[in-house]
């Protein structure tokens, strides 16, 4: 139906374009009338086969030509400038503010913030995101920078094992979130709290700053629904691309490449920056995640109110 | 030397699949994969037509420009050919492929794809000729041989026409002056700049 408006449109448009230029009309090659008319129109052309195989059924499909444009065009070019600038941005970062202390340096005493069963599951979503995030940029991106490297044969023998790796591990890592999804759901309602935390740009920028924030801030709220959100996202198409032709036609195949490759590449630099944070950005914050301990002072200054919530009143005694 | 095209002339094109038939006896193309296939427009309806299609050997080709192991390549005679041993299966050259037709077997778990399968011209692949290796992974390399494609050879209505793209088209061109019309020289538009040059 979509086709034959679509096609019905095109019609209108080429005789209007006819009516102003005659000329152009007259270039349509005679021997070829039909077959360029539906050529041009950029409609699929869609028959009956014989052989089981349903979909053989569409004759021609123009759409491959913009999905190409897309895959060759701003998916590399967008995307991979994206990821460079987002290193060149946390490098910057680092440059000029440096690692973020614990402003009253470490108390020596901790708290348990996450338990083991919020570690398993950060850790089996993070080490799955890996792989399928770098052999997901292989397939886009490989062949520019891995392959001049190692080789046409070995390159191959990678992506493919990248390919069924990047299938396997979309089980778990979806298992994964669906585990911290629920487990930390109610802590990412945002309220009042976040709004005065992103006013003060999440102490980030300043030393001796120290908006108050619950369990998670502002800031981590935000990654934990683009984590959540793109998960799904990448989920679906991403299913779609695994079951081919099972829930959709070519169309919904080739938008479901270019869904998952734009929200993979989106991940892939959120995911760079929260690696960043939690890591060499700032002391202490490993732990949260490493050990699942954190040092009190360090607690105190990131999420104020957690703590008070934790200790009840001794922490108030000790402030 | 000749660019290799095929033409199917719609107004002969009888839909009697000896094309599909010849081409899988000539390559022993596996159960579900069909390298060349008859699609009907306006089945039952005033103005059906039936078009034998394969891969048509793009002059841009799409299918080589999306592949992420860059496993295509293109003879002296413009066929497109493919690697096997290198092929990942991901299916991206039937999203980019404007024709249907790379194919793939079904191998594994899920859906998942196995190596791509399509149309070679009757050219093989990177082996070397007439080889075993060559013939269990592509069939026949007819061209080697100084033969033509079997399924237009085959073809009884000479409806599907394989060889020098200019020859050919000088051949559809002779009909359709004859009869007086055409029957739209299916793909060539899409597969070859200029189409059929007119
Ligand atoms: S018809 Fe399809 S498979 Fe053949 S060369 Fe063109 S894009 Fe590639
Ligand atoms: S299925 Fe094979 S030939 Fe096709 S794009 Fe993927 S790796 Fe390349």
């Amino acid at each position: 139906m979509t086709n034959f408006k679509r096609g019905f449109l095109a019609i209108l448009a080429l005789i209007a374009v006819a009516a102003i230029s005659p000329v152009s009309a007259q270039q349509q090659p005679p021997a070829n009338n039909d077959a360029v008319l539906l050529e041009q129109l950029k409609a699929p052309v869609q028959g009956r086969v014989s052989i089981p195989d349903a979909k053989s059924g569409t004759l021609i499909q123009p759409q491959g030509r913009e999905w190409r444009e897309m895959r060759e065009g701003p998916l590399k070019s967008v995307g991979g400038w994206l990821l460079v600038l987002v290193v060149l941005a946390l490098a910057a970062f680092m440059a000029l503010r440096g690692r973020i202390k614990v402003d009253h340096g470490m108390s020596g005493r901790t708290i348990e913030r996450f338990n083991g069963v919020e570690r398993f599951a950060h850790w089996l979503v993070a080490s799955c995101f890996i792989v399928l995030g770098l052999s997901g940029l292989n397939l886009t991106f490989g062949l520019s920078i891995v392959r001049p490297i190692v080789g046409p044969e070995a390159f191959a023998s990678l992506t493919q094992a990248g390919k069924i790796a990047h299938n396997y591990l979309s089980f778990p890592f979806c298992l994964g979130v669906l585990l911290m999804a629920a487990m930390w759901i109610r802590h990412n309602i945002f309220n009042a709290v976040d709004a005065e935390w992103f006013a003060q740009g999440g102490g980030l920028l300043k030393k001796d700053v120290h908006p108050p924030a619950g369990k998670f801030n502002g800031g981590q709220k935000v990654l934990f629904w683009l984590v959540v959100l793109g998960s799904v996202a990448l989920a679906v198409s991403g299913y779609m691309l695994m079951f081919p032709f099972y829930f959709t036609d070519i169309a919904g195949m080739q938008l479901s490449q270019l869904v998952h490759a734009i929200a993979g590449i989106l991940l892939v630099a959120v995911i760079l920056a929260h690696i960043y944070i939690g890591s060499i950005g700032m002391e202490g914050a490993f732990d949260a995640m490493g050990s699942g301990q954190v040092d009190v002072n360090w607690a105190k200054e990131h999420h104020s109110l957690w703590v008070k919530e934790q200790l009840g009143g001794k922490a108030a005694a000790d402030d | 030397m000749a660019r290799m095209k095929f033409l199917c002339d719609s107004e002969r094109c009888i839909e009697c699949n000896a094309c599909v038939t010849a081409c899988k006896n000539e390559h022993e193309v596996p159960w579900g994969i069909n390298r060349r296939r008859v699609v009907t427009l306006n089945d039952g309806q005033k103005g059906e037509r039936s078009i034998s299609m394969a891969c048509m050997h793009c002059e841009d080709a799409p299918c080589m420009a999306v592949c992420p192991v860059d496993c295509f390549y293109k003879t002296e005679e413009g066929v497109v050919l493919h690697s096997k041993d290198l092929c990942i299966g991901c299916g991206y050259c039937f999203y980019a492929c404007p024709f249907g037709a790379p194919q793939y077997p079904k191998v594994g778990n899920f859906g998942s794809r196995g190596k791509m399968d399509k149309c070679t011209f009757c050219a093989g692949g990177p082996e070397a000729d007439n080889s075993k290796e060559e013939y269990a992974k592509y069939g026949a390399n007819r061209l080697a041989e100084g033969k033509l494609p079997l399924c237009a050879e085959m073809c009884s209505t000479k409806a599907l026409l394989a060889g020098d793209g200019d020859v050919i088209a000088s051949i559809y061109k002779e009909r359709v002056s004859r009869r007086g019309y055409g029957s739209g020289a299916w793909g060539w538009s899409t597969a070859y700049k200029g189409g059929l040059g007119a």
